[in-house]
């Protein structure tokens, strides 16, 4: 079983990994990187690091390929028409996402007020991956994380001064 | 029944050679920037398999470092990118040639 897991998450990447670097338009370079992303994900879960699960979809999925994606569409000097082009299918996929998340939140509020939900607590004595990475990113890591910490305030500032436009002289008055 | 370790690095020594091919070839410098995110996620998925595999920790956390570092490249380098937009109305590396000689 946890071959045939590792050879679909494997081949996928292998797959959209090639994808990225052979596609012509980096529109779909971008959205392929994004399978990619998911894929990459799911070999985390295949390898217990659950933590990572989460903040590989948050960060990489979430944030760095919609900094991509925004740049590419910024950028890029003609856009085709057919992007602005919205098809049914999406419609019907995007209807079908909101139906299932209507029914996922409604059985979750059914059972969240019964007794089984407290039972399924778990106990303090069983750490969980999030419970140890944290323990040990906040004793061992601490000084690496602070100054990871430094790295993205001076990446923050650096972005905003790089891509402010200059502003015009001021004429002495 | 597990996956032996030599599988996910012949996964990961893929990933990172096809992002290696794609800085190289490819002319468009945001899908550079694209396969330099493909190789830190061959890395990534090395650093998992061997915490996995060791029962050590530490390679988890050091993904947390290449996450940092992955983030502030795909900020600075964005920015960069729209700043040369802005001066040489191109996103071609062949045309930045300001500091070759």
């Amino acid at each position: 079983m946890a071959y045939v897991f590792f050879g679909y998450f494997a081949g996928v990447i292998a797959l959209t990994a090639v994808l990225v670097v052979a596609l012509r338009n980096p529109v779909y370079s971008a959205l392929s990187l994004l399978v990619m992303f998911f894929h990459v994900a799911g070999l985390y879960v295949t390898l217990r690091a659950e933590f990572l699960f989460a903040v590989q979809l948050m960060v990489y999925a979430g944030a760095i390929l919609i900094f991509y994606l925004f740049a590419v569409m910024f950028l890029t000097e003609k856009t085709p028409d057919r992007y602005h082009i919205q098809s049914w299918g999406s419609l019907l996929i995007g209807g079908a996402i909101i139906v299932e998340v209507v029914v996922l939140i409604g059985q979750h509020g059914i059972s969240f007020g019964s007794s089984v939900a407290r039972t399924a607590a778990p106990s303090p004595s069983e750490e969980g991956n999030t419970e140890s990475i944290g323990q040990l990113l906040y004793t061992s890591y601490l000084f690496p994380f602070e100054v990871a910490s430094l790295i993205l305030l001076v990446a923050m500032i650096g972005a905003v001064v790089l891509s402010k436009k200059d502003l015009p002289e001021v004429p002495p008055s | 029944m597990n996956v032996p370790i030599h599988y996910y690095l012949i996964l990961s020594a893929f990933v990172f050679l096809t992002g290696l091919v794609g800085v190289l070839v490819r002319r468009n410098i945001i899908v550079i920037l694209l396969c330099v995110e493909l190789m830190l996620n061959a890395t990534n998925i090395n650093f998992v398999a061997f915490s996995e595999y060791l029962h050590d920790l530490g390679g988890q956390i050091f993904v947390f470092f290449t996450l940092t570092v992955a983030a502030a490249e795909v900020g600075v380098g964005l920015a960069i990118v729209v700043a040369i937009h802005r001066s040489k109305d191109t996103i071609n590396v062949e045309e930045f040639n300001l500091l070759k000689w």
